[in-house]
């Protein structure tokens, strides 16, 4: 065995391209294991870990890459790091597409858009901050995608957006629709008339994916990030956001989405709603309708119901029609949950999620059946999981959350996590139901049932007697197709339901029947 | 501004950040641009807390610390022979290029020149004896920067060599540089054959005497307004001077035929001048010396005024930070070599004229310089880059420099270390190279971005310097 590192000088790639170039690199044949990162002390720490380390690394820095390869000879090791510079050579022809012109500043990029509207910021978090401030003096709205950045941080920024009439959008802001655009993780949905505001990314493609999958479409989606409704950051972007909205003339219904907002902030937030001239459909996962109500919002149970409860009304139906659409879903569930019951082995629901809301509000929907269930992300902090690695009784995991996703890529992009734990899950007799979500759109993976599908055809021929329920979140607009992905997981056996609302009914029943 | 103006039009992107971000937006149709960002450079925290508190009083500081080396008046207004005008200079003290530096850890082609100038000035007879007398510590070596001066490569300056004295009018300081040998086998680039002896004994019985003579006859020639010319001309006054050269033979020929004592004696002159294209760089670069100098010693100032190499180290020097020297390994510049010789055989970065670009000229006017951008990657696209990412590090833009490609824009002048640690971007600059032996002398030329090191160093020094 023969462990060889490669430092390049002042050079610098995001982390997703790195990501993609080391799998490829670990792919290959003769190569035990292999990291190609830039030189950061985490990175190295995490290298030293992984006994990827070596000597010659310990001088580098932020803007030093690491290619470090572990290989059953020096020939492969070779081969290995050659194939790593080819691959990076690829990603610098791409980005050079604009060659020497390529900006260095938000001054010179500035000069070279003309009429550059919006930035769209991803670099690592501890830097985040910082560039996105910059994009904000330039006038930019933004939307910054990256996470790890303090909440004192974002109260600078968003309060400094706010005084200069722009949008901030983040951090940890997923996906957004803005003009029509998806930016960054975002789903293809028909423009019209509805205006989401989602502290809640999940949230936000659950529902424009819906009601774009109903034949009403979105106006602007807009993300704020999910701490902006915290107390410290007092609702600062949801209520501008929701101003925006009142203000736009496309926008005929307002949809808002989040976790229960911190008191102060929902008070601020209803002030705000009395305020607004247009219906105003609210759903605060977790919280009580009662509070909705008195906002002066409708109030709404589950994310479908919110879409089509928006969709119901931007199209001037008669409410009636949705209520008739809520019954329908509730009689399909029992009788599929009746048919589905029968022959189950275990007794308990394994949830793997990969979108953090789509994960909340399957604990939600399930705790009827089986009261709190066990998490990394849970309801009640009595349940929270202390080995995330590992399910016991009714579980439901959020796969996004940062002791999966450190040093990989989101569960969206990368199924290998989630595939090893569906064998894990399949191994343990107790298990009935394994309840899943995908995620189509932009940035997601552009074949995610190539994926799960094998990975499922194991499991279900380990244990035959295992059910797999998932939604899937997206549109047929989607890079993915999602008539598609659906057709290709229930030629597998998986029962797909229409939203994840239905799919965590449907397993809450079938547990409760199997209980019975 | 509102939010409600971002819904009203097309949207436009700058992503900052992952790739795949930008693709998604290409395939759906959505104008937008990547922004080529890089980390910040890794300093100290206190440091940057104490320079951002400090902005403000930062801000005027440069400001007037740009002022005063705008202002600047480099006229050149005599010859004379080093010891005799050089502050301090005596016998037994030779000035070199970049850094402090002692005999030990002197590289190759500064020994190589400190041998020929002891053997130029009579001190040894055989290279060996020039070594053994170099290393006895009975010669001083010191910076040319620390004696208002500046010398190209090694930048070697013995007591007896001529030198060109540069006087800025507007405050009165003066610089001084030798005269430029030429090409090839000289001693700057480390050579000390018979020939360069000769050669550098018959500049100071030849030359000197009819330079000056018609330096006196002339009173003094305006060297801001040669080097403003030359920039609409094509040179950028570090690595070509074809244009400035010219301009400055045609200011001194008829001065030099009118003094010289005969007919021979004029012609080898002007012979020498017109041969050498690079013999106005040593007349450039006392002129940027004498500009930064007038601006040393403004407090909380981030101002570089000084960017020297001495073949081993690269070296930093603040306008806030008094004489402290901020130094940092000198790389080894991406060329073009002459033919038999490679990088490998290349000496890391080195001389003083790197001062050309600390004031606004070389590689941060090299968008006014079409003739030489084989040096950069050979179109010209690459050069009008280099220019515009200097003015992402500088304090402002020249007022007689200008570049005429970019409409006759100043040219970034007034190097902030700030911005270099921010942007993590570090000066661009022009350079000759040398063999890493002693004797051989040029082996190509080209161009190479400064160490992050010294400046890395210099920022934190600015922030102690402060408290």
């Amino acid at each position: 065995m023969v462990l060889k590192g490669v430092t390049k000088r002042g050079v610098y790639y995001d982390s997703v391209t790195l990501m993609i170039v080391s799998k490829r690199i670990n792919e290959m044949e003769g190569v035990t294991d292999s990291s190609v990162v830039m030189g950061t002390r985490e990175n190295k720490a995490i290298l030293k870990a992984a006994g990827l380390l070596v000597p010659e690394f310990s001088p580098a820095t932020d803007t030093d890459l690491l290619i470090s390869i572990k290989a059953g000879s020096e020939d492969v090791a070779a081969r290995a790091v050659e194939e790593a510079e080819t691959l990076l050579g690829e990603v610098t022809k791409k980005q050079g597409r604009q060659s020497a012109s390529a900006p260095r500043s938000w001054t010179q990029a500035m000069e070279q858009l003309e009429g550059a509207n919006l930035a769209l910021v991803s670099i690592a978090g501890r830097y985040a901050a910082a560039e996105a401030r910059k994009a904000l003096e330039q006038g930019l709205h933004v939307m910054l995608f990256s996470d790890n950045v303090s909440i004192e941080e974002e109260v600078v920024l968003k309060s400094y957006a706010k005084s200069k009439g722009l949008l901030m959008m983040g951090p940890d802001c997923g996906t957004a629709i803005i003009n029509g655009v998806p930016l960054a993780f975002g789903n293809v949905a028909g423009r019209g008339h509805i205006g989401i505001v989602a502290a809640s990314g999940t949230g936000l493609q659950e529902t424009s994916s819906i009601i774009s999958n109903h034949g009403a479409g979105i106006s602007q989606a807009i993300g704020t990030g999910g701490r902006d409704v915290k107390k410290e950051v007092g609702g600062m972007m949801f209520i501008e956001a929701l101003k925006a909205l009142n203000n736009d003339e496309d926008t005929h219904c307002i949809l808002l989405i989040s976790k229960p907002p911190d008191n102060e902030v929902l008070e601020k937030i209803a002030v705000e709603i009395r305020r607004v001239k247009k219906p105003v459909v609210a759903i605060f996962i977790g919280g009580n309708l009662e509070q909705v109500r008195r906002s002066g919002a409708i109030p709404v149970a589950d994310l479908e119901e919110a879409a089509l409860v928006a969709t119901n009304i931007s199209r001037g139906e008669d409410v009636q029609i949705v209520k008739e659409k809520l019954t329908e879903r509730e009689n399909e569930i029992s009788v599929l949950a009746e048919k589905l019951s029968t022959g189950r082995k275990g007794r308990f629901v394994r949830g793997l999620f990969s979108g953090g809301t789509l994960c909340d509000e399957a604990q939600l929907l399930l705790k009827g059946a089986a009261g709190y269930v066990w998490s990394n992300t849970p309801l009640h902090d009595d349940y929270r999981l202390k080995d995330p690695w590992k399910s016991k009784g009714h579980t439901v995991i959020d796969m996004g959350e940062d002791a999966f996703t450190t040093g990989r890529p989101h569960p969206m992009i990368d199924f290998s996590l989630r595939n090893k734990r569906i064998g894990e899950e399949a191994a343990d007799k107790e298990v009935a139901v394994i309840l899943f979500d995908v995620v189509l759109g932009h940035g997601a993976h552009l074949s995610p049932a190539d994926e799960l599908v094998p990975a499922i055809r194991e499991a279900t021929a380990a244990a035959p007697g295992l059910l797999f329920v998932c939604s899937v979140t997206g549109t047929d607009g989607d890079p993915q197709n999602r008539r598609n992905v659906i057709q290709q997981l229930e030629n597998a056996g998986v029962v797909v339901m229409r939203s994840n609302s239905a799919a965590a009914m449907l397993t809450g029943k079938i547990i409760q029947n199997i209980a019975r | 501004m509102s939010i409600n103006d971002l819904f009203n039009k097309p949207l436009k992107v700058i992503n900052a950040g992952l790739l795949s971000f930008r693709e998604d937006l290409d395939q759906l149709g959505v104008d937008a641009i990547q922004l080529q960002w890089k980390p910040p450079v890794d300093v100290d925290s206190k440091a940057i807390e104490k320079i951002a508190s400090n902005r403000d009083r930062t801000d005027a500081a440069n400001a007037r610390a740009l002022n005063i080396v705008l202002e600047g008046k480099p006229m050149l207004t005599g010859l004379d022979v080093a010891e005799k005008v050089i502050p301090r200079m005596r016998k037994n003290l030779i000035l070199h290029s970049g850094p402090p530096i002692a005999w030990d850890r002197m590289c190759g082609p500064t020994r190589g020149a400190v041998i020929g100038a002891l053997i130029y000035e009579g001190m040894a007879g055989t290279v060996e004896e020039a070594k053994k007398l170099a290393s006895s510590g009975e010669v001083e070596f010191a910076p040319c920067h620390e004696h208002s001066a500046v010398g190209p490569m090694a930048g070697i300056v013995s007591a007896s060599m001529p030198v060109f004295i540069v006087e800025n009018e507007a405050h009165g300081n003066v610089a001084f540089c030798t005269l430029n040998e030429g090409l090839g086998k000289v001693l700057r680039y480390g050579a000390y054959a018979p020939e360069v002896i000769q050669r550098l004994k018959w500049m100071e019985e030849g030359l000197y005497p009819v330079l000056r003579s018609a330096v006196e006859r002339l009173g003094k020639v305006d060297l801001k307004n040669i080097i403003a010319q030359a920039l609409h001309m094509g040179d950028e006054v570090h690595n070509r001077n074809r244009a400035a050269n010219s301009l400055f033979y045609r200011t001194v020929a008829p001065a030099v035929v009118e003094t010289a004592p005969n007919k021979e004696a004029a012609v080898s002159v002007l012979d020498f001048i017109n041969g050498n294209d690079h013999f106005f760089l040593n007349l450039s670069m006392p002129a940027a010396k004498c500009c930064l100098d007038a601006a040393r010693n403004i407090p909380c100032s981030s101002l570089v005024l000084v960017m020297a190499r001495n073949g081993t180290d690269f070296g930093v020097q603040l306008a806030g930070t008094g004489d402290k020297w901020f130094t940092g390994e000198a790389l080894v510049p991406d060329a073009l070599f002459f033919p038999g010789y490679t990088k490998a055989d290349a000496n890391p970065d080195i001389g003083d004229s790197s001062v050309t670009e600390t004031v606004g000229l070389g590689g941060f006017a090299i968008a006014a310089s079409p003739a030489i951008v084989q040096f950069v990657g050979g179109t010209a696209e690459d050069a009008f880059q280099y220019t515009m990412d200097m003015y992402e590090i500088t304090a402002g833009e020249n007022n007689v420099y200008q570049i005429p490609y970019l409409n006759f824009r100043g040219t970034p002048t007034g190097i902030d270390v700030r911005k270099v640690i921010e942007k993590n971007i570090t000066p661009f600059i022009d350079t000759g190279v040398a063999h890493k032996n002693p004797g051989v002398g040029q082996v190509g030329a080209g161009v190479l971005s400064a160490p992050m090191e010294p400046f890395r160093k210099a920022f934190e020094g600015l922030a102690r310097a402060m408290s």
